[in-house]
């Protein structure tokens, strides 16, 4: 059953028809891979679907309508959020970072210094002064401090070193087996690793969708469909 | 060295109301973008408040002021609160429109008050130990001097503590550095727009307080003059900053009033500009930009 449906989702901005009726559907549990190639609307995607952008179209989670909602109405339905540029606040420190993303009474520290300890050493640490990847493991544990039943990811291995990609994917498959992810990701490694569902946009629709196995076992549609060498590696 | 002394004083104190105006304008528009022409005249309306307030109590000066203050303060903060509730919510993210809304307001508030209480200035109510001296390193300072830089120290000492230990204070440190991401993490960010809008009208009608003391008087035109020097404070302290508020506002104050004397009167002003011009040229972004520390 599906937990998240988008449904002709539109978004201009300025002169740009940037999605033109993005439709697909997320199944509740593990991990559904929003690929394609860059400025196809991946990210706006995730932003509409967040609110974070004026948009036509409707976004459900569990059957409740939600583009009438504001952002922060939005994430407290359970929408967790981890942008693309991480976001985190660099005058905070990282303890204040997580501190700040508190909703609920019972906010999951363990689980979050469990995938990521090295924050908790660092936590008197200023944000901005950590490392990428740091800051990654922070915007990651702000959404997952939260038991929110799903989590939008953006590109959580972008620019980060192979070793980090490895600990952030990890961190990833632990989190899918307490939510719903939907992951927009580059790298197809890590796809392969983690995703079970892909949704492919090309221009601003959707081209593909379906499970992520059949698609990356297919060098050539992959080619055809991101632009890419791809297939299992 | 008793005239370096009474300026330097007398320098502080006039950084004091500076920093009182230039902190909420500085907040306001580091957290929400929002340039506040009308926050001169709360300074105005917190004054005339005050006064008001106290003409209509019995009771020593002290009394006086001391109850009139509490109401101006508390006038200015429900004005604050009700320009951004009504006038300026429904503009977010209309930037032109804002500047003409809140420079209208200004305009319309300062007739206002011009219509109710005339032209001609107001005597306000200012104990006599205020108006007494009292002597520090040679020079004859008016007390009313040191209950300004003790105000402005309480205030930023307060500001402080807000924004470091409460949760309204980490939502707002936040919101100056990215405010989408605030709301992305589920948080209602309008809530702390409202109650900087209140912190900002107490502040400003607090420096309204002060001026009164500082000049005995209270006339229609004293938020405008007073918000000219706030707004550069703001600029050269950096937008959202209140450390660099305060030492911009200690700076703007000291350098008037070294120059009116040392130079020649009147060149106070022009090298308050002058200043502004050597951060704009150097540090563009001012002191301390967009951190609210």
């Amino acid at each position: 059953m599906a937990l998240i449906r988008v449904d002709d989702l539109h978004v201009h901005l300025g002169e740009s028809h940037v999605l033109q009726g993005v439709s697909f559907e997320v199944p509740e549990g593990g991990v559904t891979a929003l690929l394609g190639r860059n400025g196809v609307g991946k990210t706006t995607t995730l932003r509409a679907m967040m609110g974070l952008v004026p948009r036509r179209g409707t976004v459900a989670l569990a059957g409740e309508e939600l583009t009438r909602l504001r952002t922060h109405a939005i994430v407290r339905r359970g929408i967790g959020y981890v942008p693309e540029d991480r976001d985190v606040f660099a005058g905070l420190s990282v303890e204040e970072n997580l501190r700040l993303a508190e909703r609920g009474p019972k906010p999951r520290y363990e689980l979050v210094y469990e995938l990521f300890p090295e924050l908790k050493v660092r936590g008197a640490q200023k944000a901005g002064t950590l490392s990428g990847g740091q800051q990654q493991m922070v915007a990651i544990a702000r959404a997952l401090l939260n038991d929110n039943p799903v989590l939008l990811v953006d590109e959580p291995t972008k620019g980060l070193a192979p070793l980090l990609v490895t600990e952030v994917a990890a961190a990833l498959e632990r989190a899918a087996e307490l939510t719903t992810v939907l992951l927009v990701e580059q790298n197809l490694a890590v796809v392969a690793r983690v995703a079970q569902q892909v949704v492919v946009l090309d221009m601003g629709k959707v081209v593909h969708s379906g499970p992520a196995a059949e698609l990356l076992g297919d060098p050539e549609k992959v080619r055809a469909l991101l632009g890419v060498h791809g297939g299992s590696h | 060295m008793s005239t370096f002394v009474l300026l330097t004083i007398t320098g502080l104190g006039l950084g004091a109301m500076y920093f009182l105006i230039a902190s909420g304008l500085s907040l306001i528009y580091g957290l929400m973008g929002v340039l506040n022409f009308a926050h001169g005249a709360l300074i105005t309306v917190g004054a005339y408040a005050t006064w008001w307030m106290s003409t209509k109590i019995d009771g020593s000066a002290g009394i006086k002021l001391l109850v009139g203050a509490v109401f101006g303060l508390a006038v200015g903060a429900v004005v604050a609160m009700l320009i951004e509730l009504v006038l300026i919510r429904p503009l977010y993210r209309r930037p032109v429109e804002q500047v003409l809304v809140t420079v209208g307001l200004a305009l319309v508030l300062n007739a206002l008050v011009e219509a109710i209480w005339g032209f001609d200035a107001r005597p306000f109510p200012v104990p006599s130990w205020m108006i007494d001296t009292t002597s520090v390193l040679g020079a004859s300072i008016p007390n009313d001097r040191f209950v300004e830089i003790a105000a402005a120290a309480v205030v930023l000492a307060g500001l402080n503590g807000f924004l470091r230990f409460t949760r309204f204070g980490l939502i707002i440190r936040a919101g100056v550095e990215n405010r989408a991401m605030v709301t992305a993490l589920g948080i209602d960010v309008r809530k702390a727009f409202t109650l900087v809008f209140a912190i900002g009208g107490a502040l400003a009608a607090l420096a309204g307080v002060l001026s009164g003391v500082y000049y005995g008087v209270v006339d229609p035109g004293r938020g405008t003059s007073l918000l000219i020097f706030a707004f550069i404070v703001v600029v050269i302290g950096g937008f959202g900053s209140i450390g660099g508020t305060a030492v911009a506002a200690v700076a703007v104050g000291l350098i008037q009033q070294y120059a009116n004397y040392y130079a020649s009167s009147g060149l106070g002003d022009l090298a308050v500009v002058l200043l502004l011009a050597i951060v704009l040229l150097l540090k563009p972004e001012g002191l301390a930009p967009k951190v609210a520390h």
